[in-house]
């Protein structure tokens, strides 16, 4: 059985499409078999950061509908044979996705995958509900400025209370991802600090992504950051995550506070 | 409530309590509704959908002016949901239903209240037409409990409890906590503290690290402009002495 993974954040442009494609194709590098499914009905955009818009056929309505097999929706990424994209409709309506639905789906790809990554829609509407429904363990995207903040903090309230594992008793595991975080506004101070960030949503840090121009040029050119440059900034903080994500203990690095002449990296304690 | 009923299958009637504010204005109106109008221009959305209810105990007015109250506090999305200490000429048809009975303390002795699921129609403030009544977070069944809270307390939850209550972790900015007793929260309040709220004036507020949004003691406030700013990031307890809304640090 496949782990469900939800991308989620309350607030709108913070990361969350860019971190579905980037985990994803981080998880797919390491050999895992991962689907990323685009839970943004109306808005799509996986499919572009994923470079994958012009083979899409069918979708996830399609498919919650009976309209489509789920082998159908299906995209195989051209790169990597073990990364696949459910894409969502861009002209349905969001009311389209039901409960039971998704339930079916989501069920039927974890059977199939290792990992189901749902890439869940800004907001706390019915899209986000249903995209962190079913979730064994929500990445909670985060930039460090207090309006994302709060939003995030609403979102971990609804983890808590709205998920199928909160309602049978369990507790869904959440990690931080902190994006786009600029060393250069940090320190000049007009950015919330990590240590403060992690004070207020109090739940485990699971990396700290920089601020960059790779991330913006990958999106573009249609391919997760991970796999357009590997060496960049951001993808090697992606694939700490997604170590840190399969249970590896590993330091997380502040940005632009590496100190000594080594580089010698700054040991951080998640909350 | 316990009327003789001659149909077989009777419409079912219960008695049950809600937990309403109380606003008790002042003459003149004009400058109360200003500082009301104050409290809701720094505290946007307090009283939407709340259940108010307004006591007018005590003041010399007539008909025609509670008409007038009323209906500017309608004008400001204040509804009232009832009317208390108002002499039976001045209500009609078109003013909220008489209010009686209300519990200004924490003490709950009614027995109805403290029996199993269903009690027999018999409790205090009859309200009817709860359809009417927007569903406020706030609950009131048996005893006083205390309650202990073990998780952070989220932006956009609310939590109520008619004795104290104690949070382990920390109040989130948009999130309130609202207590009949006292309040302690252990980690950072960043919300709202809503202490003695069933007239307890002895209640108090504490928390290890200040950066509220708003604290209250049985109907006195402070917002985050007004409080102190020596106290800000720092431990700090809130009380009452007298009338007199007062911080104090901890350290």
């Amino acid at each position: 059985m496949g782990k469900v993974i939800v991308v989620t954040s309350g607030k709108g442009g913070v990361g969350k499409t860019t971190s579905s494609a980037a985990l994803g194709a981080a998880l797919a590098q390491n050999g895992d078999k991962v689907v990323v499914v685009d839970f943004d009905v109306g808005l799509r955009n996986l499919d572009l950061v994923m470079g994958a818009e012009r083979r899409v056929v069918y979708d996830l309505v399609n498919v919650i509908q009976g309209e489509a097999k789920l082998t159908q929706a299906l995209i195989r990424d051209k790169r990597l044979e073990s990364l696949y994209l459910l894409p969502a409709s861009q002209t349905r309506d969001k009311d389209n996705l039901t409960a039971e639905g998704v339930e079916k789906v989501v069920g039927a790809l974890k059977t199939h995958f290792d990992w189901v990554i749902c890439d869940s829609p800004a907001g706390i509407e019915r899209g986000a509900t249903l995209a962190m429904r079913h979730a064994d363990v929500a990445i909670v995207v985060t930039n460090p400025e207090v309006s994302s903040v709060r939003d995030s903090d609403r979102i971990i309230g609804l983890l808590d209370s709205k998920t199928a594992k909160a309602e049978a008793g369990e507790r869904i595991e959440k990690h931080l991802l902190l994006t786009r975080y600029d060393p250069a506004r940090a320190e000049r101070g007009d950015m919330l600090k990590v240590d403060d960030v992690l004070e207020i949503l109090s739940i485990p840090l699971l990396g700290i992504i920089p601020e960059s121009m790779d991330v913006l040029r990958a999106s573009n050119i249609g391919s997760p950051v991970t796999l357009a440059d590997e060496r960049s900034a951001p993808a090697i903080a992606y694939f700490d995550a997604v170590r840190r994500l399969k249970g590896e203990s590993l330091p997380v690095t502040i940005p632009g506070e590496k100190r000594g002449f080594f580089g010698k990296f700054f040991g951080r304690k998640a909350a | 409530m316990t009327a003789v009923l001659t149909q077989p299958r009777p419409i079912r009637l219960k008695g049950r309590s809600y937990l309403a504010l109380t606003l008790t204005p002042e003459l003149p109106f004009e400058d109360w509704l200003v500082r009301l109008d104050d409290l809701a221009g720094r505290s946007a959305g307090f009283f939407l959908r709340r259940p108010v209810v307004l006591d007018v105990e005590g003041l010399e007015i007539d008909r025609a002016q509670l008409r007038d109250l009323v209906g500017r506090l309608g004008t400001r999305n204040v509804r009232i949901m009832g009317i208390e200490g108002a002499r039976p000429s001045m209500l009609g048809n078109d003013l909220p239903p008489a209010m009686s009975g209300g519990k200004a303390t924490g003490d709950i002795e009614e027995p109805a209240a403290a029996a199993a699921s269903e009690p027999p129609a018999a409790a205090p403030a009859p309200v009817e037409s709860t359809a009417e009544i927007p569903a406020a977070p706030l609950p009131t069944t048996g005893a006083p409990t205390s309650i202990v809270v073990t998780q952070p307390v989220r932006s956009g939850q609310s939590i109520f409890t008619e004795g104290d209550i104690t949070i382990l972790g920390s109040v989130a900015s948009g999130a309130e906590v609202i207590a009949g007793g006292s309040i302690h929260i252990y980690g950072t309040l960043r919300g709202r503290a809503m202490a003695g709220t069933l007239g307890n004036a002895a209640a108090r507020i504490f928390c290890r690290k200040l950066e509220a949004e708003m604290v209250a003691i049985d109907g006195f406030y402070k917002t985050a402009e007004e409080l102190e700013p020596g106290l800000r990031g720092k431990p700090a307890q809130f009380w009452l002495e007298g009338e007199t809304f007062t911080a104090g640090s901890m350290a």
